[in-house]
C-alpha cells in the first residue's frame, strides 16, 4: 500500500520556484466583455441544473419514500416496499460524478446527462431521508386514524406530511446547497456548466480564463448558501 | 356545520404561487435540456442497450480482481495520507482561531488586532474548503502530474480548511469552559490547552476526524476520476474503454469500500462514546 508521495520533489528549491510562477499565471482574472458573458450563461445553467435536479429529486424521492415505508401490512406490499429500498440504497451508494459518466453515454454531452445524474443520486439520498422521518412519526395519530378506517393514502397526505413539511423542507435546502457544488463540477466529465468551461480552459492552459470560472463557481456557491439560509430563517 | 367555516383563506394565495412557479420553471426546464424523450430515442436506445449488456457478467479475473484491490489499498492511503496532511493545516489555524483561546475575549476595551487577524485566518479556511476538492486535484494534477500526489494535496487543502473551521467550534463550544478562568489566575495558552480544552473535546474532536476520514475515501475516488489516482482512475479508464463488466466490479468495490469504512468509523465512534 505505497502512495509514492515524492514530497521532497515538491518542496524542493528549484521546483517551488516553478510551482509559485505556476499559481502566478491565475491572476489577475481575465475580465473581457465576450468571455463574462460566456461564464454568465454557463453559471446560469450551473444553477438550472441544481434547481431542477433537486426538485425533481424531491417528487420521486417522496414518490419511493411512500412506497417504501407506507405499505408494510400485505406480503407484496412488504416485497414491493423493499425494493424501493434496495433501490434507494442503490442510487444513493453511487456519487454523482459516476452517475454523469454513466449517462453522458445515454444522454449525450450537456447539462441534461448533468441534471439527470443529480436527479439519480438525491432520490437516493432524499429518498432515504424521507422515509426515516415518515417512519419515525408519532404513531398514535395515525394509529387512531388507521382503526377508524382512514387509507394509508389519507393518513400520509392529511397527518404526516403536515407534521413533516418543515422537515423535509430542510432536506431539500440542505441538498441543493450541496447539488450546487456537485453541479457546478460535474461539467468536468463533461455534463454542461462551469464545470465543462473550467475543464476546456484548464486543459489549454489559459490561467486566468480558469481563475474567473473558479471565482463564478465560489461566487455561485456562496449565493446559493445565503439563499437557502434566509429561505430556511423564514420557514423557522 | 357550516362549510364555509372549513374554507382555507390562503389557499388563493398559495394557488398563485404555484402558478408563478411553474410558469418559471419552463425556462430552468428549458436551459437544462430535460427532454427525457431523447434517451428512448433510437440511436440513443441502442447504445444505451448495448452498454448496459456489457455491464453483466462481471468482470472477476484474477488479474482485474488483483488490480480492482490494489487500487482500493491506493485509494484508501491517499486519503490516509492527505487527512494527515489536513490536520498539519488544521490544528495550527484551529488554534489561531478559536476564541476559547483569546486572552483578549475578556478585556474590556475591544481588541481590533487580534480580531482581524482571526477574521484573516477564516477568511482563508473558507477559501481553502469552498473550492471543491476536484478543482483542487484538477490543478494540482498540472502542477505535480498524474498520480496520488495530486489527490493528496488537494484532500490536505480542502479538508484542512474543514477541520481547522469545525475544531475551533468545538473548542469553543464545550459548556462553561474551564479555561477562561484559568487565564485570568494566570495560566499560560498551552496549559488551558493541554489540561482543559483537550480533555474536554477530545471524544468529539477524534469523532469528528474519523467521520471526516471516511468522507474522504469518497472523495478520494472522485478525485480518481481528473487523474488522482485511486479506484476512480481505474473507473475512468473502464468507462472510457466501454468496458462494463470492469466498470460493475470496481462499482461493487467501491461500495464495498464506502460500506467497510462507513462500518469502521461507526464502530470507533462508538467506542469512543
Amino acid at each position: 500500500m505505497q502512495v509514492d508521495l515524492r514530497l521532497s520533489e515538491i518542496v524542493a528549491y528549484d521546483n517551488l520556484e516553478n510551482i509559485f510562477k505556476f499559481l502566478a499565471e491565475f491572476f489577475p482574472p481575465h475580465t473581457e466583455k465576450d468571455f463574462l458573458k460566456a461564464v454568465l450563461i454557463a453559471l446560469w445553467e450551473t444553477l438550472a441544473i441544481s434547481i431542477v435536479g433537486t426538485l425533481l429529486s424531491a417528487i420521486f424521492g417522496l414518490t419511493l419514500a411512500y412506497f417504501s415505508s407506507e405499505y408494510n401490512d400485505t406480503i407484496a406490499g412488504k416485497i414491493s416496499s423493499d425494493f424501493c429500498k434496495f433501490l434507494l440504497n442503490v442510487l444513493r451508494s453511487i456519487p454523482e460524478l459516476v452517475w454523469a459518466a454513466l449517462l453522458i453515454i445515454s444522454a449525450g454531452l450537456g447539462p441534461f446527462a448533468g441534471c439527470l445524474a443529480i436527479i439519480f443520486h438525491t432520490t437516493g439520498v432524499l429518498g432515504r431521508l424521507f422515509s426515516d422521518a415518515l417512519e419515525n412519526v408519532p404513531p398514535e395519530a395515525p394509529g387512531v386514524l388507521r382503526i377508524n378506517g382512514v387509507s394509508n393514502f389519507n393518513i400520509f397526505l392529511h397527518n404526516k406530511m403536515s407534521q413533516l413539511t418543515v422537515q423535509f423542507s430542510s432536506y431539500i435546502l440542505y441538498r441543493w446547497e450541496n447539488n450546487i457544488r456537485v453541479a457546478s463540477v460535474l461539467g468536468l466529465v463533461g455534463a454542461g456548466g462551469l464545470g465543462q468551461l473550467l475543464s476546456f480552459h484548464l486543459g489549454l492552459f489559459l490561467m486566468d480564463k480558469a481563475c474567473t470560472v473558479i471565482l463564478a463557481m465560489l461566487l455561485l456557491i456562496l449565493f446559493v448558501d445565503g439563499l437557502s439560509y434566509s429561505i430556511r430563517r423564514r420557514i423557522y | 356545520m357550516l362549510a364555509s367555516e372549513y374554507r382555507d383563506t390562503i389557499a388563493r394565495r398559495n394557488f398563485t404561487f404555484v402558478v408563478i412557479f411553474i410558469v418559471l420553471f419552463f425556462p430552468l426546464i428549458q436551459t437544462v435540456e430535460f427532454y427525457p424523450w431523447v434517451l428512448f430515442g433510437e440511436k440513443n436506445l441502442k447504445i444505451t442497450i448495448d452498454f448496459l449488456s456489457t455491464f453483466y457478467p462481471p468482470n472477476l479475473t484474477n488479474t482485474f480482481l488483483l488490480k480492482v484491490f490494489e487500487s482500493s489499498l491506493q485509494t484508501v492511503a491517499i486519503a490516509t495520507v492527505g487527512l494527515f496532511f489536513a490536520l498539519l493545516i488544521g490544528i495550527p489555524s484551529a488554534l489561531l482561531i478559536t476564541t476559547a483561546l483569546s486572552v483578549s475575549e475578556f478585556e474590556n476595551r475591544k481588541p481590533v488586532l487580534p480580531y482581524f487577524f482571526r477574521y484573516l485566518i477564516r477568511a482563508l479556511l473558507i477559501l481553502l474548503r469552498s473550492i471543491p476538492e476536484i478543482v483542487w486535484a484538477l490543478i494540482f494534477v498540472r502542477v505535480v502530474g498524474l498520480g496520488p500526489t495530486a489527490g493528496i494535496l488537494a484532500i490536505a487543502l480542502t479538508y484542512g480548511g474543514m477541520l481547522g473551521k469545525v475544531y475551533a467550534e468545538i473548542l469553543e463550544s464545550g459548556d462553561n469552559p474551564p479555561g477562561k478562568y484559568a487565564m485570568q489566575i494566570g495560566c499560560s495558552r498551552l496549559q488551558v490547552l493541554m489540561y482543559f480544552l483537550i480533555p474536554q473535546n477530545l471524544l468529539e474532536l477524534l469523532s469528528y476526524t474519523v467521520y471526516r476520514w471516511e468522507c474522504a475515501i469518497r472523495s478520494t475516488v472522485i478525485m480518481g476520476f481528473v487523474g488522482a489516482g485511486g479506484l476512480g482512475f481505474q473507473l475512468e479508464s473502464s468507462l472510457k474503454m466501454f468496458a462494463g463488466d470492469e466498470v460493475l466490479t470496481i462499482l461493487f468495490a467501491f461500495i464495498g469500500l464506502v460500506w467497510l469504512s462507513d462500518y469502521f468509523s461507526k464502530s470507533v465512534r462508538k467506542s469512543l462514546t
